[in-house]
């Protein structure tokens, strides 16, 4: 293997040619092009974040007319949902890290792969160019009549919709199957990393819940364009039926955006701790069962829809039932510290503070649940609030975590750790005071989608506002720091966190184009740090990498 | 908040607002009391485990079952206690008693339609006799809408094609928000409206006085109030041109021509709003105002003509 | 290393262990496409399962309107074009070139006439305006069979479902058309055997599933 004999090769440097990525089927490229084209669409979505908080500074009028806010936000949304959150973790840092953590050279189906990357791209495209065409408002839950009742943006973004929606079912697929067949030996479900067990759950819901939303789609665009009846009822259809379909994808889909972040903060607690996380088997299982109870609970989005009162009776149980793993989850996360050996880098920065933002999306997630309670907080801002803790505040945030956590090993680079963690404080302050107002506006009575409101939330939405500012700020600092690193960054060692999982004990950093020059027998859990005491006694970074120079 | 000073939620004025906010603050401080204690256990863990030697691995930490256990245990008894509870106070708000006085809503974009059981419609305002219990029967003539009184705890969306219903019994006489809560298009956060809760003597005589005939300008003053999400009335420009001194001009169309504001030109533009669309504005007025009766488009037209 | 690579077939990807491991890994990533399949379909069968509790008068109705005779044809030719892939997959195994090709070939024209005949039940539909959505206005009288009398409240959304159900059904078969040209031409190469024949087992598989859903279609909008 002569291409390997100096070993310093990596799957950046051994082909810089823009068709060598266009057309790539490594799949760490297609991770990095992943994460070019989500940052994009986070940077798309958060500027109209920015656009929509100023909008509110004060009732009335303050920088567009209704229709330009009703769009700003539903585009906001749209680009948030589907083309940052849903593709984020998995696509990006799953693609990435997966194969690395199994010990496998590549994804089962490598073509199928670029093949999503590239059926994402064009979905986001499809989706975008609604604006061009017309109006697309409403948010992103486009139920009907109204969605089909305004000009033919709808057309669009439903195509677009389907088109991601593709994307996400056959990364789901892909991720499935290389878990399933592509382990290397030793790697037994039991020592399975838990970011791992978190992206297979995920794909489990990518694959069973993406196609009825595709279906969905497929419906409103015919109920568009050619009137189909089946949702108009005008025509004699059902709009509760559509949020019925709409919501039998939807809901599940909050477990495909929040089951990643559940992964990444496990390996971090775990990493950061040096220690086992508490209750492995326990965290590792209840993603999977939080992935299928995550399918019977959809109509508590539809307490007030006029369906019936047995429905809501029976969601809101279930509801519950899904609530307590995820609390237990929490409590594992904060007890794996509890005697380990904590070490608070920027990384684990982001995990500490997801632990603090999740746990309040959490318990307001159980006060939403509650049937009473729903009816007088749904649709307004509580709700807001209560979902930007889930999505950003949970997933979000761990993500940030992820990317601080294998922007070494994706790039070879390291950042400066001082920025990092003034950045993380700046984004858990800003979010914190973005959103916190809003829970109390929202119990207050203040509805969401409001282009106008009542003078007496003007204090909350100002506050809001200037929190906003301050979580745009800690974000633009994260871009800056990282994009000054890959000119000037301080070169990363083999495993400058000191993990135990393949990804770092395994391979180069960056990795070898092949991952792996000869496949990694596995011995030990991903977190069985005392079994690992040797490796850590000299000091010096954790590595079992072989390398073409020992052959 | 705002005048009364309320944090969290507003005050209570419905018979079961009550048991609302008790269940909604057991809730609140439980998870307080627990999220404080994840929280606490997070930054003493941070501090006091923090690692001081770079090459100390620490041992495993042998798990205890019965913690475990307990922390399963206790967070669903916690969860099916606060279940049953919310159960129940959700049968409550879920049926209406037998004797309720029943007001028809009718919902379309952008303004709310209020129809009592003796033939009295009003707009934007609704009025209600304190202490005895009132159903909505309510649907939508458009898209769907959804009707919240902050102040009663209740909300229920309206649909076309079908009824949907919410019942409430309000506690003190005054004047609550009613707000539109599914979003329905540009002026959704126009859809505003009042409940007026009043004596029962007091709503005895209101409804008297409303099923006597008004002359048309006063009849028509009455119905702009549906109106009034987009067409000012004092020069304002809104989502619509306002309304006021234009009677007898010229107005200029959005095709460049210009027609003259006449008793025709204002029943057309309410009947067949799309068709003539001033400058400077989108044709977005819906068309939901077609149901209108001639003596009430009299009445409209003889308003917006008195208009200064 | 550099040895590992000389018995490496030449259809065993470099990132795969052995073929057994690539041939499992192709086999679970189709069963789970499947599952996808079956779900976007399971979403029209709601639809269908919903209208037809609420208006059961008018699907019943409406289904006069379909043909079972052609129904049924489809259905054998569909149930033959299955045998006809499984016996594909069985000379593949075999070795033998010929009888793959040959039941590749009659596959492929099964799925034709299926799709001629689906366009003469869609043409005798469309010629007395049975149109899915706006266009719907049943007229005229052929073979004693009055269109106008479907003009009923709710025949809309039946006939509706019945185009965007057999018309994505339909769009299947197409891409089966395509992708038995596409293991046909590989087969004529004679680059499938006993060693390696993954694709024809998966289009196998895809095939079987149209096949299914047809099965489930037939009676629900012809027969019942």
């Amino acid at each position: 293997m002569s291409e390997s004999a100096s070993g310093t090769i990596n799957y950046l440097s051994h082909d810089k040619s823009i068709k060598s990525w266009l057309f790539t089927l490594d799949h760490k490229r297609i991770g990095i092009m992943y994460l070019i084209a989500v940052s994009l669409a986070f940077l798309a979505g958060g500027i109209l974040a920015l656009l929509v908080r100023i909008e509110l500074m004060a009732p009335g009028e303050t920088i567009m007319s209704a229709d330009a806010y009703n769009q700003t936000f539903t585009l906001h949304a749209v680009l948030m949902v589907f083309a940052f959150i849903i593709p984020a973790v998995p696509a990006v840092m799953g693609n990435f890290v997966l194969p690395l953590q199994i010990g496998a050279k590549d994804v089962a189906f490598p073509r199928l792969n670029l093949l999503s990357f590239y059926l994402y791209v064009a979905g986001a495209v499809i989706a975008l160019a609604a604006l061009l065409v017309g109006r697309i408002d409403g948010g992103w839950t486009f139920y009907t009549p109204y969605s089909t009742s305004i000009g033919d943006g709808i057309l669009y973004v439903s195509t677009g919709v389907f088109v991601m929606g593709f994307s996400s079912i056959l990364t789901g697929l892909n991720f499935i199957v290389t878990v399933h067949k592509m382990r290397a030996p030793g790697l037994t479900w039991n020592r399975l990393p838990l970011f791992l067990w978190s992206i297979y759950a995920t794909a489990i819901v990518q694959v069973l819940a993406t196609p009825v939303i595709g279906i969905t789609m497929v419906l409103l665009f015919l109920e568009k364009f050619m009137h189909i009846g089946i949702f108009d009822p005008a025509l004699g259809g059902d709009p509760v039926l559509f949020q019925h379909f709409f919501w039998f994808y939807s809901h599940p889909a909050v477990y495909i955006m929040i089951l990643p972040a559940f992964g990444i903060v496990s390996d971090l607690m775990g990493t950061f701790s040096r220690h086992q996380v508490s209750g492995y088997k326990f965290v590792a299982l209840s993603s999977v069962a939080i992935a299928f109870l995550g399918f019977l609970v959809w109509g508590h989005h539809m307490f007030v829809s006029g369906q019936s009162a047995t429905s809501s009776v029976v969601f809101s149980l279930i509801t519950y039932l899904i609530g307590i793993p995820t609390g237990v989850k929490v409590i594992n996360w904060v007890s794996t510290m509890y005697k380990g050996s904590v070490q608070l880098k920027t990384p684990m920065l982001y995990a500490i503070a997801f632990l603090f933002t999740f746990s309040i999306g959490g318990f307001t997630g159980i006060m939403l649940g509650v049937l009473a309670i729903d009816i007088h907080l749904h649709d307004t801002y509580f709700v807001v609030a209560h979902f930007h803790y889930v999505m950003m505040g949970g997933n979000v945030i761990a993500a940030l975590g992820g990317l601080h956590y294998w922007w070494p090993k994706m790039t070879g680079k390291m950042f400066n750790e001082t920025l990092g963690k003034i950045a993380a404080g700046l984004v858990f302050f800003g979010f914190n005071l973005t959103f916190f107002p809003q829970f109390i506006m929202g119990a207050q009575g203040m509805p969401r989608r409001y282009y106008d409101y009542l003078p007496e939330f003007q204090g909350y939405h100002l506050l809001s506002t200037y929190g906003s500012w301050v979580l745009g700020a800690g974000m633009f600092l994260i871009l800056g720091y990282l994009v000054a690193s890959l000119i000037n960054g301080k070169k990363a060692g083999l495993n400058p966190w000191g993990a135990l999982t393949l990804d770092w004990t395994h391979t180069t950093t960056p990795p070898h184009p092949h991952n792996f020059l000869e496949t990694p027998i596995v011995t030990r859990g991903a977190y069985d740090f005392h079994l690992a005491k040797d490796l850590f006694a000299s000091g010096k970074e954790v590595s079992e990498v072989v390398t073409s120079t020992k052959h | 908040m705002g005048d009364k000073g309320v944090f969290w939620l507003p005050d209570a004025m419905s018979t079961f607002a009550g048991e609302v906010d008790a269940l909604f603050w057991f809730v609140f401080w439980t998870s307080t009391v627990l999220f404080a204690a994840v929280v606490g256990a997070k930054f003493y863990f941070m501090f006091r485990y923090k690692r001081k030697d770079e090459t100390s691995v620490p041992d495993a930490v042998h798990e205890s079952k019965l913690l475990e256990s307990a922390w399963i245990v206790v967070p669903t008894v916690l969860v099916l206690f606060v279940f049953i509870w919310g159960f129940d106070v959700y049968l409550d708000m879920n049926s209406a008693p037998p004797d309720s006085y029943q007001i028809t809503v009718r919902g379309k974009q952008w303004a709310w339609e209020f129809e009592y059981a003796e033939g009295v419609t009003t707009f934007e305002e609704m009025v209600v006799p304190v202490g005895r219990p009132v159903k909505l029967m309510m649907s939508s003539s458009d898209v769907l809408h959804s009707f919240f009184i902050p102040a009663f705890r209740v909300k229920m969306d309206l649909v076309p094609n079908r009824y949907t219903s919410l019942w409430f019994e309000a506690t003190q006489t005054g004047e609550y928000q009613i707000f539109c809560t599914e979003y329905c298009g540009t002026t959704h956060s126009g859809m505003l409206a009042k409940v007026r809760v009043v004596s029962e003597e007091d709503f005895a005589s209101w409804i008297a006085e409303q099923s006597q005939d008004l002359p048309p300008e006063q009849l028509g003053e009455q119905l702009f109030a549906q109106c009034a999400a987009c067409h000012a009335v004092d020069g304002t420009v809104k989502i619509g041109p306002a309304l006021n001194g234009i009677f007898g001009t010229q107005q200029k169309l959005a095709d460049g021509t210009s027609v003259l504001v006449d008793e025709n030109f204002i029943r057309e533009s309410i009947l067949n709003p799309a068709l003539q669309v001033a400058e400077g504005f989108q044709p977005i007025m819906p068309a939901g105002y077609t149901s209108m009766t001639p003596k009430q488009i009299d009445g409209l037209v003889a308003y917006i003509k008195s208009l200064k | 290393m550099a040895n590992a690579h000389s018995d490496h077939p030449a259809h065993l990807q470099h990132h795969f262990v052995s073929s057994e491991q690539q041939f499992d890994a192709a086999k679970m990533g189709m069963w789970l496409f499947l599952v996808t399949e079956i779900l976007l379909f399971s979403g029209m069968f709601v639809a269908y399962i919903v209208y037809r509790t609420w208006h059961p008068e008018v699907f019943v109705k409406s289904s006069e309107l379909l043909d079972p005779v052609m129904g049924g044809i489809n259905t054998i030719v569909l149930l033959a074009s299955s045998f006809t892939v499984a016996l594909g997959i069985h000379f593949a195994q075999k070795d033998n070139k010929k009888g793959l090709v040959i039941n590749l070939v009659l596959t492929f024209l099964f799925a034709l006439t299926f799709l001629v005949v689906k366009y003469f039940e869609y043409t005798a539909k469309f010629e007395h305006g049975v149109f899915p959505g706006a266009a719907f206005d049943p007229h005229g009288v052929s073979h004693g069979v009055d269109y106008a009398t479907y003009n009923i409240q709710y025949a809309r959304q039946f006939f509706s479902i019945y185009f965007v159900m057999t018309g994505i059904h339909g769009f299947h078969v197409l891409v089966g058309m395509g992708l038995f040209t596409w293991i046909t031409i590989k087969a004529v190469k004679g680059q499938f055997s006993s060693a390696y024949y993954t694709p024809v087992e998966n289009c196998g598989l895809y095939w079987h599933l149209v096949d299914i859903i047809w099965i489930f279609l037939f009676p629900l909008l012809y027969l019942i």
